[in-house]
């Protein structure tokens, strides 16, 4: 079953547009969703949350379509926003108390299991809560009220190292037993290298690539070669660097031709990322 | 079951964890009848992806490595000793092939490769 099923969403702005986005998430995976920042990524998260109104396309959540059960399916997702707060003035307490009205499926005792287990203390203020400790409050929020499906807006970002290696455990836990889906979007790829099993790459507005993580990846590669042989593969290029040992440039695979004599080796996706945004500059 | 994954490899993760685990079959380390952990539990023990972990079990499962029963899990097959010698030398061939083409870049022939082996082994 599909947990998300976007299919060519269109949202014009002034000065920016989501074109045809679409992408698929099978229930009870993690998918990354990356791009630079003013790409689109929080823009297609607010589309989905029916937060923004599309201008077209279709939006299907666990097999439902958005724009006509939406109050049902807003039950049963979990979002999080990096930017936006909760009444800092107020205890954790007095904020669950208000929010869990709102769900028929809150429970109560799942909600003190996952205080505990994120170690959150609910006599404290928001204001006193970390960057880390905030985003622990809001799954606990969500998974008390039995989402399962998780779209979360740069979850990582303003993590340290420590904080964001546990939320990516505590990530990949909630989707061992293949009932939690969770969609993210990150610009830290490195965050995705290891834990999503699906990518979705999204540029100025436009989804470059989405697809199973390993794949995602197969499709280019980073090559290495002498300044003279530059002209021999330039054009097949997606773009390139020159510096005095050479070039270093991202290929699609299947352009890349093996019998040159140029090295080539599987790019992070760090790696692809930039390049692929290199290429964008060039046709502006 | 031992492994020990490298993420500045320049192999996939998935072969990783597959060639990790097939040796450890072929040298006994890991006998027939053992029982692999479920893939997703795999995947948060390991910190990789269930795409991943998947792909390796599968590619273990189509060299016949392990065997899958339904509802129950995976398990290492059986291979009778002259299957196992069998394996264990397209194992050892296939490094041995990476290792030549390496003392060739060197120029080295086969006798004084040999002369080399016989020294070190």
């Amino acid at each position: 079953m599909l947990a998300l099923d976007i299919r060519n969403i269109n949202k014009k702005y002034e000065d920016f547009q989501l074109k045809d986005v679409s992408f698929q998430l099978e229930k009870g995976y993690i998918m990354g969703f990356i791009g630079a920042n003013g790409a689109g990524k929080t823009t297609t998260i607010k589309s989905i949350l029916n937060l923004t109104r599309i201008d077209s396309g279709e939006i299907r959540i666990m097999d439902k379509a958005m724009h006509t059960h939406e109050l049902e399916l807003k039950q049963e997702i979990g979002s999080a926003f990096g930017d936006i707060n909760f009444y800092m003035r107020n205890k954790i307490k007095t904020l669950t108390n208000v929010i869990k009205i709102f769900y028929h499926n809150w429970n109560d005792e799942t909600y003190y299991s996952y205080l505990k287990k994120f170690n959150l203390n609910e006599n404290k203020k928001i204001a006193e809560l970390s960057t880390g400790m905030k985003v622990k409050y809001r799954l606990a929020l969500a998974l008390s009220h039995g989402a399962k499906l998780l779209i979360l807006d740069e979850p990582t970002s303003g993590l340290d190292p420590v904080a964001r290696d546990n939320l990516l455990d505590i990530f990949q836990e909630l989707v061992e037993d293949g009932e939690i889906s969770i969609l993210f979007s990150t610009h830290i790829t490195s965050d995705l290298e290891k834990c999503a099993d699906y990518i979705t790459y999204i540029d100025n507005g436009r989804i470059i690539n989405s697809a199973e993580k390993e794949e995602f990846i197969d499709a280019y590669r980073l090559v290495n070669g002498k300044a003279e042989q530059l002209d021999l593969i330039k054009n097949d290029l997606i773009s390139y660097k020159k510096n005095s040992f050479g070039f270093t440039g991202l290929i699609h695979t299947q352009d890349f031709d093996p019998s040159l004599d140029i090295k080539s080796t599987i790019p992070n996706l760090e790696e692809i990322m930039i390049y692929c945004a290199k290429k964008e500059d060039a046709h502006v | 079951m031992n492994i020990a994954i490298s993420n500045t490899s320049d192999k996939p993760i998935y072969q990783q964890l597959f060639e990790q685990i097939s040796a450890q079959i072929l040298k006994g380390e890991l006998e027939s009848g053992y029982s692999l952990p479920p893939i997703r539990q795999a995947a948060t023990e390991l910190r990789v992806s269930i795409i991943t972990v998947k792909k390796a079990w599968e590619e273990l499962e189509r060299l016949g490595l392990i065997y899958t029963v339904t509802g129950k899990g995976c398990f290492v097959a059986e291979l009778s000793p002259d299957e196992m010698l069998q394996r264990r030398k397209e194992m050892i061939l296939k490094q041995m092939m990476i290792d030549i083409s390496y003392y060739k870049s060197f120029g080295f022939t086969i006798e004084e490769v040999y002369e080399l082996l016989k020294e070190v082994y």
